[in-house]
C-alpha cells in the first residue's frame, strides 16, 4: 500500500458488491476517498467508504450524486461505471422489448450518464483542485466483444458500453481537459451476476463450471478485476485512454464454444 | 444463374441510400425485394420503377408491431421470406457533453432496438423458409469511436455484438440463418448530406471527409450493396457472425 491515490475522489457504481466492492476496497486502501453508489448499501465500513443511494439510471440521481460529492468531497478524479444487469436469459427469440429497454437503461444508458457526469464533475477546479483531469473506467464485459457470453440485450448494452467508451476518450482528448476514458472486459467473475446459476446448480459447482470454461480453469475473483480498475484510475496509465482491457483468464483468446455460460 | 434468384428480401431503409441501392440489385439479380421504410412516397416510387418484384410497406423500426406487419406483408406477397437486410439508421452528431438523455436514447432506438426487432421478427419467417440470412448495418464507428458521433458509436457498437448473439442463437438451434454486420465507411447518401456541409479549415466537409479513406474518396451506395448482396446470397453459406468491413481502408 502506497497511498497513491491519496488525495483523490471516486465515485464507484455498483459499488457495495461485486467488482464494485473489491475496486472499492483497493482504491480506498490507496488512499482514495471512495463513495460507493448503489440502489442498496452493503456491507462496507462507512469509515472505509462512504454510501450514497443511487440509481444509474435516472438522470435526476446522478445530478443528485455529483452535487452531493462535490459539496462533501470538493473534486472528483475517478469514476468507475460498473453497475450492471444481466437481465435474465433472453435470446434474440424470447428478449421482449420491455426486458430490451431495460437492459440498456441500465447497462448502456447508465454508462454514458455516468461518463457525462463524471465529465461535468472532473472538470471543476478550485482549491482543492487546480486543474481539471481523471479517469473514467466502463465496465464492459466479454459479451461486448464476443457474441456468445451472455443474454441479448446485455451483448448489445456491453457492445455499445465498449464504443461509448471510445468516443469519449476521443473528445475528452480533443478538449484536452486531462480525462482518460477506457473499457474493461471481464469474462465469468463470482458476482451476484450470477445468482440465478448458483441457484440452480449450487454455488461451487456452478463455479467450477464455469470455471472450467476459461483457459485459465477458474473463474476471476472480483478483486481480479479490482487491481485493473485501480491500475486504470490511477496515474500509472496516464498514457492510456480510448482501449479496451480484457481481463478473462484467456476466454476470448482462442476458439470458443458456441455459448460460454450456458450448459450445453 | 442470378445470385439471388427466387430469395424474398426485407429490406429496413430500402427507400434510399444503401437500402434502395441494394433493393435494386436484389431485384436485377433474380430476387424479390420488399421495400419498408418511413418514407412512403420515395418508397412506393422506388417500388414502382423496380416493378412486380418489388413492394413498398410502411415500417416504424422501432415498433415490434409495425414489424410484425412488414414480416407478414412480406410473406403474404411474396410467399416466403429468406433475406433481411436492417439498413434503416441515423446519424446524430454529439458528444458526451452535448448530448442529452432523450436523443441518446432516440438513436439507440433505431439503430440498434430497431436492428433487434428486425431479427426478432425475421427469424421465425425464415426458419419456416428452411433458412435465411440476415444483414445488419453497423459501420466503421462500430469499430472505432469518434468523438462527435457518440450516441451513434454506442448504437453501432451494440448492431456489432448483437449481430453475433443472433448469429450464434441461429447456429445453435440449427435453423439455418445467418447472420453478419457490414461497417461501411463514409457513404455517398443522404444520412452524410448534413456532414458534407461542414467545411474543415480550408477543405470542405467533402474533401475533408474524402481525404481520411486511404482510397482518397467516398464509397458509393452500390458498392455496399454488392457486399450485402455476396451475405444475402448463397455464395456466403459459410459465414455467420462476422464483420464485412467496406470502408476504403478507413480502418486499416
Amino acid at each position: 500500500m502506497s497511498n497513491e491515490l491519496s488525495g483523490q475522489v471516486a465515485i464507484i457504481t455498483g459499488g457495495a458488491s461485486g467488482i464494485g466492492a473489491a475496486s472499492a476496497a483497493l482504491l480506498a486502501g490507496e488512499g482514495a476517498t471512495v463513495i460507493v453508489a448503489d440502489l442498496q448499501k452493503g456491507s462496507q465500513p462507512e469509515e472505509v467508504c462512504r454510501f450514497v443511494t443511487h440509481d444509474v439510471a435516472s438522470e435526476a440521481s446522478w445530478q443528485a450524486l455529483l452535487a452531493d460529492v462535490l459539496r462533501h468531497d470538493g473534486r472528483l478524479d475517478i469514476v468507475v461505471n460498473n453497475a450492471g444487469i444481466s437481465g435474465g436469459s433472453g435470446t434474440p427469440e424470447t428478449t421482449t422489448v420491455e426486458n430490451w429497454q431495460h437492459v440498456q437503461a441500465v447497462n448502456s444508458e447508465g454508462v454514458f450518464l455516468g461518463c457525462k457526469y463524471a465529465i461535468k464533475g472532473m472538470k471543476q477546479t478550485g482549491a482543492e483542485k487546480p486543474q481539471s483531469g481523471g479517469s473514467i473506467v466502463n465496465i464492459s464485459s466479454v459479451a461486448g466483444l464476443v457474441g456468445g457470453a451472455g443474454p441479448t440485450a446485455y451483448t448489445a448494452s456491453k457492445g455499445a458500453v465498449r464504443l461509448l467508451s471510445k468516443s469519449v476518450a476521443l473528445y475528452c482528448a480533443e478538449q484536452r481537459n486531462g480525462i482518460r476514458c477506457n473499457s474493461v472486459h471481464p469474462g465469468g467473475v463470482d458476482t451476484a451476476i450470477f445468482n440465478p446459476l448458483w441457484q440452480a446448480v449450487g454455488h461451487e459447482q456452478g463455479k467450477a463450471f464455469i470455471g472450467s470454461r476459461h483457459p485459465i480453469g477458474r473463474m476471476a475473483e472480483p478483486e481480479d478485476l479490482g487491481e485493473l480498475v485501480l491500475w486504470l484510475a490511477s496515474d500509472r496509465s496516464r498514457f492510456v485512454t480510448g482501449a479496451e482491457f480484457t481481463a478473462d483468464g484467456g476466454l476470448t483468446a482462442g476458439l470458443l464454444r458456441r455459448s460460454l455460460f450456458a450448459p450445453s | 444463374m442470378p445470385r439471388l434468384e427466387n430469395k424474398v428480401v426485407l429490406l429496413s431503409g430500402g427507400a434510399s441510400g444503401i437500402g434502395a441501392e441494394t433493393a435494386r440489385q436484389v431485384v436485377r439479380e433474380g430476387g424479390k425485394a420488399v421495400l419498408a421504410d418511413r418514407d412512403e412516397a420515395k418508397g412506393l416510387a422506388l417500388a414502382a420503377e423496380l416493378g412486380a418484384a418489388a413492394h413498398f410497406v410502411a415500417l416504424d423500426v422501432t415498433q415490434e408491431a409495425s414489424w410484425q406487419a412488414a414480416v407478414a406483408a412480406t410473406v403474404e406477397t411474396f410467399g416466403a421470406l429468406h433475406g433481411l437486410l436492417n439498413a434503416a439508421g441515423i446519424g446524430v452528431r454529439n458528444s458526451i457533453e452535448d448530448c442529452m438523455l432523450e436523443e441518446y436514447r432516440r438513436v439507440n432506438d433505431i439503430n440498434s432496438l430497431g436492428t433487434f426487432l428486425g431479427c426478432k421478427t425475421a427469424i421465425p419467417a425464415m426458419k419456416d423458409a428452411g433458412g435465411g440470412s440476415i444483414v445488419n448495418i453497423s459501420s466503421v464507428l462500430g469499430l472505432r469511436g469518434a468523438a462527435h458521433a457518440m450516441a451513434y458509436c454506442a448504437s453501432k457498437g451494440a448492431v456489432r455484438t448483437l449481430t453475433k448473439n443472433v448469429a450464434l442463437h441461429c447456429a445453435q438451434m440449427k435453423y439455418n440463418i445467418r447472420c453478419n454486420s457490414v461497417h461501411p465507411g463514409y457513404i455517398d447518401t443522404p444520412m452524410i448530406a448534413p456532414r458534407l456541409e461542414q467545411s474543415d479549415g480550408n477543405m470542405s466537409g467533402r474533401q475533408s471527409l474524402e481525404d481520411m479513406h486511404p482510397l482518397g474518396r467516398l464509397g458509393r451506395a452500390d458498392e455496399v450493396a454488392s457486399m450485402i448482396l455476396f451475405l444475402l446470397s448463397d455464395e456466403s453459406t459459410f459465414s455467420t457472425g462476422s464483420e464485412f468491413v467496406c470502408d476504403g481502408g478507413l480502418t486499416a
